[in-house]
């Protein structure tokens, strides 16, 4: 290696033997302590493996830190969003300390409303009266513009004269003010966490009188686009295992020759723009499109009978199904290659009716795919979007479409955040599961 | 008795194989609208008379033309193949690095570490979304191409996890060890000998990655602006504001350049298995 033929040594290595001499020596092993030179060298090379070790995590640090920084830290942001509740505390410290004081009973008295109608006045002349309002206004609607109507009255000067009260002042103002609801809702926005949002992602909120109770009637949707993501992704993945069990069997079982050009049938689909195969099922299903087009066409159906496919939940069934059958046939067929075929024969020969065969000698063998797929396909089922957004009209909608919306639109950051962490602990519950049956390891991609 | 049976069983056989046929033409199907569609010389998503009559006026390259012609489709062009191939390299960089780190025996909190490497696949990416659009505006990278690379590096770095992992759980153990013990510093020994045995696996977690990339849209909702749309953020904006064939036109592109995805993935897989067959 180094040309006059004698070995050449590893700098790395030396370099790493008297590291680690200097760490025994370090850590105060006195070497005339260390009699015999097998235990010595025992030593050595524990600590030369440990350095061994740390190579390896050097390898790993730099991926590790850059999704720790992108990726982790961002979605503890999210965590934190879904409980924080320091917009009061921050905009207006006093009056957020004030109304900790208050007991809740009966409207506020005059000093604490002082406090207030000084700071609100303060944060109009300031700008900072829209953090504040914004905040408060996704806990009731109508906050935001009673804070900026009376803000915008405080900031000018207004207030009761000597012998009125600011009770009174406010009440006249807007009538609003004399309402016990109005109060105890800034008294609860004065902590520096909430549960609100996660109260209003199961559609409970706080009752008058503190406790815990359920939204009024018409208010309740959360709970219900939970569950319906969850059957969507059930009924998904149950189809997906029911159309892609047979056909992964089928290239399984085939010579290579013609099963690899049914895999190139299923890696087509796998490989091409998840918009371009949405966009397909809109043009199949649309009710000027190609299916009800030949149904009418073969008489089926008549022209004003076309049947609404799309942009409802169909559409989403349908197309997520599409969508995330290559995810069910990959890991089962995987699995079911490795299964000798000789087996059900052998069961057959020994007297087993085909199907006893199958039920009890195939089948079991092939429920590790059975649960990779499954999970697989369930998993990224319960977090889809795109799909769902494109075909499912209103009826489609799953829960990340409204995590969407009220991040976009509704602009409530801390409920959508709320949403978000509640779909990203049942799906990291379902990766636990992965792990536990299948093996994260074990993870492969086409 | 028997004879019914065999019977029975070769109806079964032949019911087995009709579904599956069935299932073929049901993952075959979209794509087979959506290529002659995209040749439409009507501004519908469904065929007209002329072209199921085959008649010549009914085709015409005139969405192929609209995305030649528009600025806004070229621009997303650029900011795809940018974004794509910065993605790619660092994933690539990034993902070969932890994997051969991972791939070291008895690595402390392997499991953990590897859970942690590949959330990125199975976290809703709405999820991931909306926590780095609360982050990278932040930190003045929302509505840069900087931000969107480093968002599609996160999804692409742990598909090169799993596929050099993949890799070099065939690679002989002997063989980095051999070159040790020839003298071989451990940087030289791996591009030397480990890199050469597990290229098929680095190039095909860098397809993966760049496909990812390419074809990925919901973090670019949140973190694009106009200047920085990529062609499924066009595409987005075409499905939601008018569809036209355009975007089928698009499609069928794209639908090409994932036929050259396909070739070149299982190029790669011919050439890994040979090599496994030359140990």
């Amino acid at each position: 290696m180094n040309g006059n033929g004698k070995p050449a040594f590893d700098a790395g290595q030396i370099a790493g033997l008297d590291a680690a001499f200097a760490i025994v020596r370090a850590v105060g092993v006195p070497e005339d302590k260390i009699e015999d030179a097998d235990r010595r060298q025992h030593l050595v090379r524990g600590v030369a493996a440990g350095l061994h070790r740390s190579r390896a995590f050097l390898l790993v640090a730099p991926l590790l830190l850059f999704l720790a920084v992108t990726y982790l830290v961002p979605i503890g942001g999210i965590l934190f969003r879904s409980v924080d509740d320091s917009a009061l505390q921050t905009w207006m410290p006093k009056t957020a300390a004030a109304f900790a004081q208050w007991d809740g009973a009966g409207l506020p008295d005059e000093d604490t409303l002082a406090v207030f109608a000084a700071e609100l006045g303060q944060a109009r002349k300031e700008r900072t009266i829209g953090r504040v309002a914004n905040h408060l206004n996704y806990r009731m609607s109508g906050m935001r513009s009673l804070f900026n109507k009376t803000g915008r009255r405080l900031a000018a000067g207004g207030g009761p004269d000597a012998a009125g009260n600011w009770r009174e002042w406010l009440a006249q103002l807007d009538p609003r003010w004399g309402r016990r609801q109005v109060w105890t809702i800034i008294k609860a926005a004065s902590g520096r966490y909430t549960q609100v949002n996660y109260l209003a992602a199961l559609d409970l909120r706080r009752g008058d009188d503190g406790g815990v109770a359920r939204q009024p009637e018409g208010k309740r949707i959360y709970v219900k686009i939970f569950l319906r993501t969850l059957w969507v992704s059930l009924a998904v993945t149950l189809f997906c295992l029911l159309l892609g069990f047979p056909v992964a069997h089928l290239m399984a079982g085939l010579p290579p020759r013609i099963s690899n050009w049914l895999m190139i049938m299923v890696l087509l689909p796998f490989w091409t723009s998840l918009l371009v195969r949405t966009t397909s099922w809109i043009a199949l299903l649309q009710s000027n499109g190609v299916i009800n087009g030949t149904l009418v066409w073969l008489g089926l159906i008549g022209d004003d009978e076309r049947i609404q496919m799309v942009f409802n939940l169909t559409g989403t069934v349908v197309a997520m199904i599409y969508v995330l059958l290559p995810f069910m046939v990959l890991p089962l067929y995987s699995v079911m290659r490795g299964i000798p075929r000789s087996l059900t024969r052998v069961a057959v020969s020994l007297g087993a009716t085909p199907l006893t065969a199958f039920a009890r000698v195939y089948l079991p063998q092939t429920l590790v795919g059975v649960g990779a797929g499954s999970l697989l396909v369930f998993m990224l089922a319960v977090g889809y979007y795109i799909t769902p957004a494109l075909v499912g009209g209103q009826s489609g909608q799953l829960i990340s479409n409204f995590i969407f919306y009220h991040i976009k639109v509704s602009l409530n950051w801390g409920f959508a955040s709320a949403l978000g962490v509640i779909l990203l602990a049942a799906v990291l519950l379902v990766y636990w599961v992965y792990h536990k049956l299948v093996g994260i390891e074990k993870m492969r991609v086409a | 008795m028997a004879a019914r049976a065999r019977a029975g069983s070769a109806a079964g056989h032949w019911l087995f194989r009709t579904g599956c046929g069935l299932v073929f033409a049901f993952l075959m199907l979209p794509l087979a609208v959506i290529v002659p569609l995209s040749f439409n010389a009507e501004p519908y998503f469904t065929f007209t008379r002329e072209m199921l009559t085959l008649q010549p006026e009914g085709f015409s390259l005139r969405w192929y033309r609209d995305i030649a012609d528009n600025p806004q489709w070229l621009l997303s062009v650029k900011n795809s193949l940018v974004v794509g191939f910065f993605a790619t390299l660092l994933s690539v960089a990034l993902g070969t690095a932890a994997a051969v780190g991972l791939d070291r025996p008895r690595f402390p909190g392997k499991t953990l570490i590897l859970g942690v490497l590949i959330s990125p696949i199975v976290v809703p990416i709405i999820i991931s979304a909306v926590g780095m659009f609360f982050f990278y505006s932040k930190i003045n990278l929302g509505q840069t191409l900087t931000g969107l690379v480093l968002a599609h590096t996160v999804l692409g770095s742990p598909f090169v996890v799993i596929t050099v992992s993949a890799a070099l759980s065939r690679l002989n153990p002997a063989l980095p060890r051999a070159a040790a013990s020839l003298g071989a510093p451990p940087t030289r020994a791996f591009f030397k000998v480990t890199a050469p045995q597990i290229a098929p696996g680095i190039y095909a977690g860098a397809l993966f990655a760049f496909a990812t990339s390419f074809d990925e849209v919901v973090v670019v909702l949140f973190l694009a602006g106009f200047e920085q749309r990529t062609i499924p953020r066009q595409m987005w904006a075409g499905l939601n504001e008018q569809i036209s064939p355009t975007i089928l036109a698009v499609a069928t592109l794209l639908i090409l350049f994932s036929v050259l995805l396909i070739v070149t993935a299982e190029l790669l897989r011919r050439r890994s298995e040979k090599r496994s067959l030359q140990e």
